[in-house]
């Protein structure tokens, strides 16, 4: 995925003009994970819709495959079960309730959510919620992954806990993944490259390979340096 | 006693409460029984006219089944139509707001003049009176997704008809039942309306005709004892559709944690 000196504005609600991306360029390699930081409102969702072809940029270019958006709310169905939900997008290509079932249910084994098939949305805790979305994404059959803020809305213990279910699900499924995400650890634990973005209009004003060896914990002396480094240019890009 | 009895106790409470105070005023106020019959003389009338209330409410009964029927889809449609199109619901709306203003005597004999003495133009009065709380709900239910969800959808690489059928028509069922029990509620005073204002030529033509025929001819009793029917069954109409829609839309219920 290459995006080139990539620029978005926007006419918001109020009709007031907003400059959301100024040149962004971005890559990542296939297989790759690369998280993008920044402060909010800096165009981070609207970076993840333009990849999605949700939104065309004013300037600049996106070469990339197809792309599927997780979004920040899981946006589950509440008339469908887990299995279904997660299903969706295979029922949405044209399959059978019953084959979109068979796919989805296996990989609810493999990922640790047996037994919450016929659970009901309401049913769910917020970390399982996210995980079906997650599974809904991946069933999508999109080579790209496009998460914002996967795990925003969850407590710190169950971050914690989703951020090692995550790396453990692209390690058995393998996909190119951008994910936003105003948490620098969680970009830091789990990315091969974290980008920081500027307050809007957003630029990239830092770039930091994370070549460390997984699985990665919060606490490694080389994660926290990392994180002090990324913290330092958000520090640096962002007006006092 | 079981759950469903420990339920129905209140409103059987309530009701035993309103007959005795009824009773008690029909017999000592002196209005007299061509105007307020007493519970027990309506009892009687009942009793000893049973055979054709019967008759008159099937004939009722039927009317409010499918003019309720014809509403819901005629609702249903218009609601869908109006969603899909801003042109329609500019140009329709309007007009079916005024539709409900209409006093149905003023266009009765039309209908019987374009449809006949039979049970067709009851029931497009009966749908005409109740497709308008279907129709508000529905839209209101169908535009009421999540502003997100057409989003996701296009991710998915939804067409238009899927987002529409896995998202929009579900989260609008159960506004839409919603306005089916309201229709209800109003379908059995609108066949009263529809029978009372479209000539009929049937031997029995409905409780609405007997209570108007009954009523002014001095036959208050027999009118106060079909009115009781039409009451029970209007009850029994809305608690039917409660249930179907436990089973048509569970998760609704859930949410809102009903325990209708």
């Amino acid at each position: 995925m290459v995006l080139d000196r990539v620029s978005r504005s926007y006419r918001n609600a109020r009709g007031a003009d907003v400059h959301a991306l100024h040149e962004v360029s971005l890559r990542a390699g296939a297989g790759e994970l690369l998280a993008v930081v920044g402060p909010s409102g800096c165009g981070k969702s609207t970076l993840l819709e333009l990849i999605c072809a949700l939104q065309v940029p004013d300037a600049g270019t996106i070469a990339c495959p197809a792309a599927v958006l997780m979004p920040q709310r899981d946006l589950l169905l509440p008339w469908l079960s887990a299995l279904d939900n997660a299903g969706l997008a295979l029922r949405i290509a044209g399959r059978t309730r019953t084959q979109a079932r068979r796919h989805a249910s296996a990989l609810f084994d493999q990922l640790g959510l047996e037994g919450f098939e016929h659970a009901r949305p309401n049913e769910l805790s917020g970390g399982q919620r996210q995980r079906v979305a997650f599974l809904r994404t991946l069933l999508a059959g999109k080579p790209l992954l496009c998460l914002d803020e996967p795990f925003g809305a969850l407590d710190a213990i169950t971050r914690a806990e989703m951020q090692g279910w995550l790396a453990d699900a692209l390690t058995r499924e393998p996909r190119t993944v951008v994910l936003v995400t105003h948490d620098v650890e969680e970009a830091i634990v789990l990315a091969d490259r974290v980008a920081v973005l500027s307050p809007r209009p957003g630029r990239v004003i830092a770039q930091l390979e994370v070549e460390l060896a997984r699985p990665r914990l919060r606490t490694d002396a080389d994660v926290i340096s990392l994180r002090e480094q990324a913290l330092e240019a958000l520090a640096a890009g962002t007006p006092a | 006693m079981t759950l469903s009895a420990r339920r129905a106790l209140p409103a059987a409470l309530l009701s035993v409460g309103v007959l005795a105070a009824w009773e008690l005023y029909a017999d000592v106020s002196g209005v007299g029984e061509e105007l307020l019959p007493a519970p027990h003389a309506v009892a009687s009338a009942l009793w000893s006219n049973g055979g054709l209330i019967w008759r008159n409410f099937a004939v009722t009964a039927e009317q409010v089944v499918l003019g309720l029927g014809l509403a819901l889809a005629f609702g249903l449609v218009l609601a869908v139509a109006i969603h899909l199109s801003p042109l329609l619901r500019r140009a329709v709306y309007p007009l079916a707001v005024g539709s409900q203003a209409i006093p149905i005597p003023v266009i009765g004999v039309l209908l019987v003049f374009w449809w006949g003495f039979g049970i067709f133009p009851k029931l497009m009065v009966i749908a005409l009176i109740c497709f308008f709380p279907v129709l508000v709900t529905t839209v209101d239910g169908l535009s009421g997704v999540d502003p997100e969800q057409p989003k996701l959808l296009r991710t998915l690489d939804a067409s238009r008809w899927q987002a529409f059928r896995f998202a929009e028509l579900p989260a609008a069922l159960p506004a839409a039942l919603s306005g089916a029990r309201i229709a209800l509620a109003v379908g059995v005073i609108g066949a009263f309306i529809a029978e009372t204002s479209t000539p009929s030529s049937a031997p029995y033509s409905g409780l609405g005709r007997e209570i108007i025929t009954d009523a002014g001819g001095f036959q208050t009793a027999r009118a106060y004892a079909a009115t009781a029917v039409l009451f029970v069954f209007a009850i029994a109409c809305f608690y039917a559709l409660s249930l179907a829609e436990r089973r048509l839309a569970p998760w609704a219920i859930q949410s809102r944690g009903d325990t209708r």
